[in-house]
């Protein structure tokens, strides 16, 4: 036995898989560096063109701020729908997606869809539904539906497969049928999270809502799009304070809702 | 005659290769009260879990059909290793008490106790948590019997856990059980709290006249409480019989001859006759 090796004051020793998993880590650093094409030279060189453009920004233009504000509160109407839409079909589906709830031929399924509907960002759902629904709000609400979705079954079912199982089990040893230990031995145990994880994609789904419009798909970001392509530096400006304002008090009250339930 | 309220045949079961029930035969009739003794691990509780089931049996022996079977209260709950489509009906009749109380502790102790009254309740009702005043009033007189009335509204996990397991009684009677099941209901309590519980599951006994299987880990009280006691030993059944037989030279080979005398429960009770021989 080598006893050396075990003593806990000997000074730690560098092996070789070691140092070849930091001469790894150093190489795909190195190379996404290349592929980026990272220039931090630039950001000197052109440090007056950024400058430039920050002046063009300022005063902000607030003449429409009566628009900006009615586009702003539709991006909350399409944040607000786009992620009650998904709440109400990740229940069903987070359940799903959970190991302990259903057999494997029904979760692998799931899941995979679920890895779908996560994998395309919303802005490429709401490219797809402004060709089939239209231009406006409603193709924003699909995108960010569909998306959340996906991230919010993926969230639910995790918390499903951490409940205490004896809890459900002692509502199943009272005879109750399974739709009865999900309501009674299941939900209750997983709500708060639940909860916590929907206000959370709710926050994220306004700071989204305000870039489906970009290609069309309603709210602040339509304007945020045309008053970028005109130039319109100052009225983008006021836009994008308007956003900041909005997306910052909405995190400080869902934060506030959240400590509620937990 | 009294009915056979449990009846077992020929159960076994294997965990990987560990043979935890070995052709185990059982019956037991109307208004006994039986404790089930026997080591850690020599198959008690899972034969407890066995007759609510909570678990399967196994499917064969030897390559042949287990022929495995298990009744209670008349209803088929498993043969041959697999749950008969009766299962529920039998569950809906007999209340099981867990060693972990298994309640639902973001629930209230009155939420909690009407979960025994889901399996009489249409869907619609249960599912949108809509239960009738008789059933409120009825779980209350539950809660009555076990002297939790005034907990009603309490989160369950705000109890402790001699106040959880009453909770997990009044949700048998609530279920209004023919038979109650008890899979170490005292193990995780202190002494007054388990005496507590021993006394309303024997006083369930006497009054309403219902069966009661309870495993147990300290044998004065099984004596205490139980006229019957069937004990385990490695899967299989090792005594059978009524507790005053239950003598020290049985109870030295069940356990291993390491056993000592336990302190009887309480200090002004006699100290019961077995471990009176020893002292």
């Amino acid at each position: 036995m080598n006893s050396a090796a075990a003593d806990p004051l000997s000074p730690p020793r560098t092996s070789w898989f070691t140092l070849i998993m930091w001469a790894l880590v150093i190489a795909v650093l190195s190379w996404s560096w290349q592929g980026a094409e990272i220039a931090p030279m630039k950001i000197v060189k052109d440090a007056g063109n950024m400058a430039e453009l920050a002046a063009d920004f300022f005063p902000p233009d607030f003449k429409n701020i009566s628009y900006y504000l009615e586009e702003m509160l539709i991006t909350l109407h399409i944040a607000l729908w786009g992620t009650l839409f998904s709440i109400i079909l990740s229940v069903p589906l987070g359940l799903m997606c959970a190991e302990n709830m259903v057999p494997a031929w029904v979760y692998q399924p799931t899941r995979r869809l679920m890895d779908a509907a996560r994998a395309i960002n919303e802005m490429v759902f709401a490219m797809l539904f402004v060709v089939t629904v239209g231009l406006g709000p409603f193709a924003g609400v699909m995108a960010l539906f569909i998306h959340t979705t996906g991230v919010l079954a993926k969230l639910y079912s995790e918390a499903v497969e951490a409940i205490d199982p004896g809890q459900v089990e002692g509502v199943r040893a009272t005879g109750a049928n399974k739709l009865e230990e999900i309501v009674y031995g299941v939900i209750p145990q997983v709500l708060p999270l639940w909860i916590s994880f929907s206000l959370y994609r709710f926050e994220s789904n306004v700071r989204s809502a305000t870039v489906v419009g970009m290609v069309g798909a309603g709210g602040i970001g339509v304007i945020l799009w045309e008053s970028i392509r005109g130039f319109m530096f100052p009225q983008t400006c006021a836009v994008m304070l308007i956003i900041i304002v909005t997306v910052s008090l909405l995190d400080f009250g869902s934060q506030r809702i959240r400590k509620l339930f937990i | 005659m009294n009915k056979q309220v449990i009846s077992v045949q020929q159960l076994n079961k294997h965990f990987a290769n560990n043979h935890a029930l070995k052709n185990v035969d059982l019956s037991v009739e109307q208004g006994e009260m039986v404790a089930l003794l026997g080591p850690s691990g020599s198959g008690k509780s899972t034969l407890l879990r066995h007759l609510n089931g909570l678990v399967c049996g196994d499917k064969t022996l030897n390559d042949k059909p287990s022929n495995g079977y298990i009744e209670v209260l008349g209803v088929p709950v498993q043969k041959n290793g697999k749950f008969c489509n009766t299962v529920r009906a039998s569950r809906c009749q007999t209340g099981y008490i867990f060693q972990q109380f298994n309640l639902v502790t973001r629930l209230s102790v009155l939420q909690n106790v009407l979960i025994g009254g889901l399996n009489s309740t249409p869907l619609w009702r249960s599912l949108t948590g809509r239960f009738t005043l008789a059933q409120k009033q009825q779980a209350m007189n539950a809660l009555e019997r076990v002297g939790l009335a005034d907990f009603a509204s309490q989160r369950v996990s705000n109890l402790s856990g001699g106040q959880q397991q009453r909770v997990a009684i009044a949700r048998a009677l609530m279920q209004q059980a023919k038979i109650i099941l008890a899979d170490e209901p005292i193990a995780s309590l202190d002494p007054e709290s388990s005496r507590i519980v021993m006394d309303i599951l024997s006083d369930i006994n006497k009054k309403e006249g219902i069966a009661v299987v309870v495993t147990l880990h300290q044998v004065d009280y099984a004596v205490r409480y139980c006229p019957r006691v069937v004990a385990l030993k490695k899967g299989e059944v090792f005594f059978d019989g009524p507790s005053e037989q239950l003598d020290q030279s049985t109870l030295a080979a069940l356990y291993g001859s390491k056993v000592t005398p336990t302190k009887s429960i309480e200090t002004n009770q006699p100290v019961p006759r077995l471990w009176a021989q020893t002292a």
